[in-house]
């Protein structure tokens, strides 16, 4: 069994058709790379499967380890491994890092019949993860992503997923606005996740990120439909010739629209 | 006019009796107080929307309702009654039952030389002298109806006296108990907090229903901030949603005296909040920091007065609310900074969280500055829960009422932060955790989804 399937997907955000149509099916260890050019549907794709309530899903079907996803709610889908690492991580103010993110890791045990991790546990392992993403613990005390700066904000969104360990890791354009350093340790806490159990979805408009994490294939999504793929030699191919040739061959081979 | 005639014959019969009967009538300056505030009460009546200080808030029900005082206690309430309200590590808690300072629910434990702690009457019949000096000496009888009616009946509640240099480490609570009324019911309690000079304590006015019924609660307080003194006060609200409460903090601080007045509203159907200091000596802070939190149809008006009438003292006023169903939240922030009162800093914050399309807050500055140099500021910001945020934790696998209640936690969680860590500071926590667990779990039941987007509207 995949680990997520997805067939025909259509998704509309209001009253707007966004998705058309969607095939994909990822399985454990593998890691897929969504690319595409602006307004392509990337990020709905990655809101969809998140859960996110503002997108409706007017057909198609969403299988994650077996069950139906967009059954689930937000915090089911991320119960059941569903990870989305934001491409806007939100700042929430009066609430911090260290308690937001065990609160978090604490409904999913709960989600699991495991047992609640008390403070005392969690912290040597969240000092760990920090070390990781090399981020200053005093950030733990701080309020979710208050203050942060841009790859301050992408670090924390990495640390999460290090501590919540998904089984499908979303990462949504992770990469935009960071310089190269702080994409190499972007890079290296993703690496360090990777794992036969785990699969990862990686949504980026540049090739650059893929430079640093070796993905196995690449989807080129243009107008709600997934286009083409290919192996990381597609990536390298729409570095270098842009978006224009493909969009072009889609709008040739698309179905009429009704 | 015919109504407000017959409105104010209940209150002369329920005076006439009171002034034959009641504590210290003998007095003759105690007389003439009670008499000067009745008449000044039935000069004016009670205010209406037309005046500017009761704007946002009608008390046309209250005035509507036939009240009584209440006769002599004829409800038993035991100590097991109280247990679950009573507070964690307070040095001492007076409890007052329909206005009445109780002696045997109470519990004063031993107390350091030159504390004072008891009911307001006791101290009457005692003939002490500190009550001539200070009674009504402060609470302004001419602006304000509520006042002035609270002063007529003025002759129980808490007395607190604390001496010179002497600090008080836990807080002294006061339990003010309404029972089941069948008829409409009024008290008036009456409490004098007198703290010398370099003095240090907190006191917590806790204000609860025991049963329901239509109950008028018109509170007035005289804290009287000796120098140098650190004093902190809260005020609870978590009465029944068919009381009304009136309250008035009136604040005197001499000089450089630090006084922090921390508001609760979570309970009461109608409820206006008076807080009121005067900084009149140099040098003097305060801190007026407040969350109310409403629900249904309940009302909850907070009324800041804030006087600078001395140069460097320094105010802080931040008030939360958070409202859904068809709640109304008023703040009214009033900065009057005198003449002389040069280098003043002064500072209003208020901001509002709307859960439903219903509920109201009308927010409104208003400064009065007669001296040059001066630094006055203040803003207002209403706002809902943010759909990102919200998301954001549910993503992360916390399901929505949880969700939302940490958000309205980290939201009133900046009022808590306020407080100084302690008993109080834990026992307003509780309470405002229980709440918001409430309101929670109800909005999630009565509002599943939300526009996004914060709506602004700066004052």
């Amino acid at each position: 069994m995949s680990l997520l399937e997805i067939k025909n997907l259509h998704a509309t955000v209001a009253g707007h058709e966004i998705l058309k149509g969607v095939d994909l099916t990822i399985n454990a260890a593998e890691v897929h790379s969504i690319m595409g050019p602006n307004g392509s549907g990337k990020s709905t794709l990655a809101q969809v499967l998140s859960r996110r309530e503002t997108y409706q899903v007017t057909a198609g079907e969403v299988l994650f380890k077996g069950k139906d996803l967009l059954a689930m709610k937000p915090e089911e889908a991320a119960c059941e491994g569903v990870f989305l690492a934001f491409q806007y991580p939100v700042e929430i103010p009066g609430i911090g890092n260290a308690y937001f993110l065990r609160s978090a890791l604490n409904a999913m045990r709960k989600y699991r019949n495991e047992d609640e991790i008390d403070a005392i546990d969690f912290l040597p392992m969240y000092r760990e993860k920090l070390k990781l993403l090399e981020m200053d613990e005093r950030l733990m005390s701080r309020s979710v992503n208050e203050g942060f700066s841009g790859g301050e904000k992408k670090r924390n969104e990495i640390l999460q997923m290090a501590v919540l360990e998904p089984k499908l890791a979303i990462l949504d354009e992770t990469d935009s606005g960071l310089d190269i350093d702080a994409l190499r340790i972007v890079a290296k806490g993703v690496n360090a996740m990777r794992s036969p159990e785990r699969a990862m979805l990686v949504v980026t408009h540049y090739q650059r990120l893929l430079n640093y994490i070796a993905t196995d294939y690449v989807h080129v999504l243009v107008d709600g439909r997934i286009v083409r793929s290919g192996g990381p030699e597609l990536a390298l191919e729409l570095e270098e010739k842009g978006y224009g040739w493909i969009e072009a061959e889609a709008r040739q081979t698309a179905p009429a629209s009704v | 006019m015919i109504t407000a005639i017959e409105e104010l014959q209940s209150y002369l019969e329920n005076f006439t009796a009171f002034a034959k009967q009641s504590a210290g009538g003998k007095l003759p300056w105690l007389r003439k107080l009670r008499e000067d505030a009745f008449a000044r009460f039935c000069e004016t009546g009670f205010p209406t929307t037309h005046d500017e200080d009761w704007r946002f808030t009608s008390v046309a029900a209250i005035a509507r309702t036939p009240f009584a005082l209440p006769g002599q206690r004829a409800t038993d309430i035991s100590a097991l009654d109280l247990k679950p309200w009573r507070m964690e590590g307070a040095a001492a808690q007076l409890v007052f039952v329909d206005g009445q300072f109780v002696r045997e629910l109470s519990a004063v434990g031993a107390l350091p030389a030159g504390v004072t702690i008891s009911g307001l009457k006791e101290e009457i019949e005692k003939g002490t002298p500190a009550l001539e000096s200070h009674l009504g000496r402060f609470l302004n009888i001419q602006r304000d109806a509520f006042c002035a009616l609270n002063t007529a009946f003025a002759e129980d509640g808490a007395f607190v006296h604390v001496g010179r240099g002497v600090s008080l480490d836990a807080p002294i609570h006061l339990l003010f108990v309404s029972t089941a009324a069948d008829a409409p019911r009024m008290i008036h309690p009456r409490n004098l907090l007198i703290f010398e000079q370099e003095s240090q304590a907190t006191v917590i006015e806790d204000y609860i229903s025991l049963g329901g019924g239509t109950v008028l609660c018109n509170s007035a307080t005289e804290l009287i901030a000796g120098e140098n003194s650190t004093i902190t006060h809260y005020m609870v609200e978590r009465e029944s949603l068919d009381a009304f409460n009136i309250s008035t903090l009136r604040i005197q601080q001499e000089r450089s005296a630090n006084v922090a007045s921390h508001s609760l509203l979570l309970g009461g159907g109608l409820v206006r909040n008076n807080v009121h200091p005067v900084l009149a000596g140099e040098g003097g802070e305060c801190l007026i920091n407040g969350l109310f939190v409403g629900d249904g149809r309940q009302h909850l008006d907070n009324f800041m007065h804030v006087e600078h009438a001395s140069p460097h003292c320094s105010s802080r006023q931040f008030y939360n609310g958070i409202l859904d169903g068809h709640a109304h939240g008023v703040f009214h922030g009033r900065i009057v900074v005198h003449k002389d009162a040069q280098k003043t800093d002064a500072k209003q914050t208020n901001r509002n969280l709307l859960l439903s399309d219903d509920a109201q807050i009308d927010t409104k500055p208003q400064l009065e500055i007669y001296a040059d140099d001066v630094k006055c500021t203040h803003g207002a910001t209403i706002g809902q829960i943010e759909e990102n945020a919200l998301f954001y934790l549910r993503s992360r696998g916390i399901d929505e009422v949880s969700a939302r209640k940490l958000l309205l936690q980290a939201f009133a969680g900046q009022c808590l932060e306020r407080m100084k860590p302690g008993p109080a500071r834990t026992h307003a926590e509780r309470l405002v955790n229980q709440h918001l667990l409430s309101i929670a779990n109800h909005f999630s039941v009565v509002q599943p989804a939300l526009a996004a987007g914060p709506k602004q509207r700066g004052a």
